[in-house]
């Protein structure tokens, strides 16, 4: 029984060790290093890059700027996906449902830089949204959302939603049709069904898109890039122009490093208060 | 109809293969392919001119492309013998050269190469110890460009990005090095080891309110020109070229009063290479005159370092007519190599500034 358990165990966790484990441990050993040695002689054991990550502002005012990003579209697609997900798994039924969780899913089949530009075309001045605007209110205010922080946190919000809608999907779906109605019928108000019952029940599926939005959203740098203009210096954007600009390979792993542990701790934080509900 | 088309074409099909089937056989005993490692669409993989070399010399040219300079120096090590032809820019020439990953180049091989701009064939950092390793190729300016519709001035000097008129209408550069170059000119300072980098810093920190948006390849320049969305934009002339050639945009560049950064790319051949002829031979292909008049009508080119080959362009070509004149040859400002902590410093730098941006 056990043997083989590890015999179909076995092959995902060498692949999992292999992929992930070992070039993490690469680039740990790299982040102490004074030179990647990638492309000439190996360099000598150094804690600088993390000296210079907690004592320099430029990287940890940016650390703050990245968390704080993460939280608000974290938020912000709970706020819409929560909603969309409740009105998908409770009222609307059949076909409407399978064509609605079509599209839901539909971002994710386009190339997430297409997805980003394409922004750009709507929130310039000149843009889709702008030209809708000044239809629809002529002498209205001129629209410029293109290259500012709201740019960005629309372009992540809409990159990363369908994650929360899915994973709240899911748990919603899951409950018992019955549980609200002998709720119901024992005289709870709607509102007492929702804050007692579904709300509860579907707290794992609210944690699960949580995490998945909050951890790719810290390390972003790709829409910050693109939409923020000015705006876009992110945690993540200096990590990777580390990587492709100044080839400071060792600075850039460690602050995946730093990323990461901050990431974690948030995490750690948050947890005791999620076990209390999800047990 | 369809029928009597089909078979035209297959005849015509049938006569390529026969044509292509005697130009191998002939050409069979010099049956070779070399491999180029360069920037995507930038002048070697111009399909009219692997054609024409091709049909010239027999020799088929395939490519590979790199999208950062470091990547091209990481293919370079990683791959030993999968290029004859890799385009480096004189910033990095010396290193790599010291690496040992280069050839020496018989000037000889390559009969353009005496037409070849005196002040490039000087050029420090393509030879070491008399021997050459490095081909000059083509060259540019990072500088500016703007919009003649909507800003009428004329526009001579670095300081228009600083100028408070044009606030919230340019798109600069996201390269450290490309804007501490600018920032080295507007502040009077030598490009390549600026003395006073307070004063660099201080001088972008005044951008602020000038930069409406960051760019960071050419495609999205030209995207960010065409739409409108700002008027004025830190670039390179061949940029500038092809907004004008291809796009048919108004626009102008800007040699600055105050020097010209000028960056040279130069084609050489890896140590490793099997093909060291017939890398040569493309070589000289590539700084031709039939080659280069070709590439900048009907492309938009960077300079070529053959004068001869500048000299062939059309009288009004704006890369004969104003970048090759000996005004502002007497300008230009070569850029020098950089080591990897000068590099990191100025990345940190900019990044500080960027920071400042959105405080």
């Amino acid at each position: 029984m056990l043997g083989s358990l590890a015999l179909l165990a076995g092959p995902t966790y060498l692949w999992l060790l292999v992929t992930i484990f070992l070039p993490l441990m690469a680039m740990l050993y790299f982040s102490f290093l004074t030179i990647a040695p990638i492309a000439g002689p190996g360099g000598t054991f150094t804690l600088s890059h993390y000296v210079d990550i907690f004592t320099k502002p430029v990287y940890l005012i940016n650390l703050k700027r990245s968390l704080i990003m993460g939280l608000e579209v974290t938020f912000f697609c709970a706020l819409v996906g929560y909603p969309a997900a409740y009105l998908l798994a409770r009222q609307i039924k059949n076909r409407w449902r399978e064509a609605l969780l079509l599209l839901v899913v539909l971002p994710f089949w386009s190339n997430a830089l297409v997805r980003t530009f394409s922004w750009t075309m709507v929130l310039s001045d000149n843009g889709l949204l702008g030209q809708w605007l000044h239809v629809l209110w002529p002498g209205g205010p001129s629209l410029d959302l293109l290259y500012s922080y709201k740019a960005i946190v629309i372009g992540l919000v809409h990159a990363y939603l369908p994650y929360m809608i899915l994973t709240c999907y899911v748990s919603l779906q899951a409950i018992d049709g019955t549980l609200a109605e002998a709720a119901l019928s024992l005289g709870a108000s709607h509102r007492q069904v929702f804050q007692r019952i579904i709300l509860p029940l579907s707290l794992p599926g609210l944690v699960a898109g949580s995490i998945l939005i909050f951890v790719p959203v810290v390390g972003a740098f790709m829409e910050p890039r693109v939409l923020g203009g000015q705006q876009g210096i992110t945690f993540g954007t200096i990590i990777e122009s580390q990587f492709t600009t100044s080839f400071n390979w060792p600075l850039g792993a460690a602050m995946g490093f730093v990323l990461l542990a901050v990431v974690l701790i948030v995490m750690a934080l948050f947890f005791p208060l999620l076990r209390k509900h999800l047990n | 109809m369809v029928m009597k088309h089909n078979r035209l074409f297959s005849l015509f099909l049938g006569s390529v293969a026969l044509a292509a089937g005697l130009a191998t056989s002939l050409g069979a005993a010099a049956a070779t392919e070399i491999r180029v490692l360069n920037w995507r669409g930038y002048g070697t993989d111009e399909k009219f001119a692997t054609e024409a070399f091709e049909q010239q010399t027999g020799i088929k040219v395939v490519h590979d492309y790199y999208t950062s300079d470091q990547e091209m120096r990481t293919k370079m090590v990683t791959n030993p013998g999968a290029y004859d032809i890799v385009n480096i820019n004189t910033q990095f020439v010396p290193s790599i050269q010291a690496a040992g990953l280069l050839q020496k180049i018989d000037p000889s091989k390559i009969p353009n190469f005496a037409s070849i701009t005196p002040a490039l064939q000087k050029h420090p950092d393509i030879s070491v110890a008399g021997a050459l390793y490095a081909v000059p190729w083509a060259w540019g300016i990072n500088a500016y460009a703007y919009n003649t519709d909507k800003i009428k001035d004329d526009l001579t000097s670095v300081n228009a990005l600083w100028d408070p008129k044009y606030k919230g209408r340019i798109s600069m550069r996201d390269d450290s090095i490309y804007v501490i170059g600018l920032a080295a000119l507007a502040t009077g300072q030598d490009i390549n080891t600026p003395a006073d980098m307070p004063a660099i810093k201080a001088k972008l920190l005044e951008l602020k309110d000038q930069i409406r948006s960051f760019w960071g390849s050419e495609d999205e320049w030209l995207k960010g020109m065409a739409a409108g969305t700002y008027d004025m934009g830190a670039i390179w002339s061949g940029g500038a070229a092809r907004a004008v050639r291809r796009y048919k945009l108004p626009v102008k560049f800007v040699i600055p009063t105050e020097g010209a950064i000028t960056w040279v790319d130069t084609l050489t051949i890896p140590a490793t290479s099997k093909h060291a002829d017939a890398a040569a031979q493309y070589i000289n292909y590539m700084l031709s005159k039939a080659f280069y008049v070709k590439w900048d009508t009907e492309v938009g080119a960077a300079m070529s370092a053959n004068q001869a080959a500048v000299d062939a362009l059309p009288a009004d070509a704006f890369n004969r007519a104003v970048m090759g004149t000996p005004e502002v040859t007497s300008r230009l400002r070569f850029m020098k190599p950089i080591s990897d902590e000068q590099r990191a410093q100025y990345l940190e730098l900019w990044q500080e500034v960027k920071t400042e941006f959105v405080q």
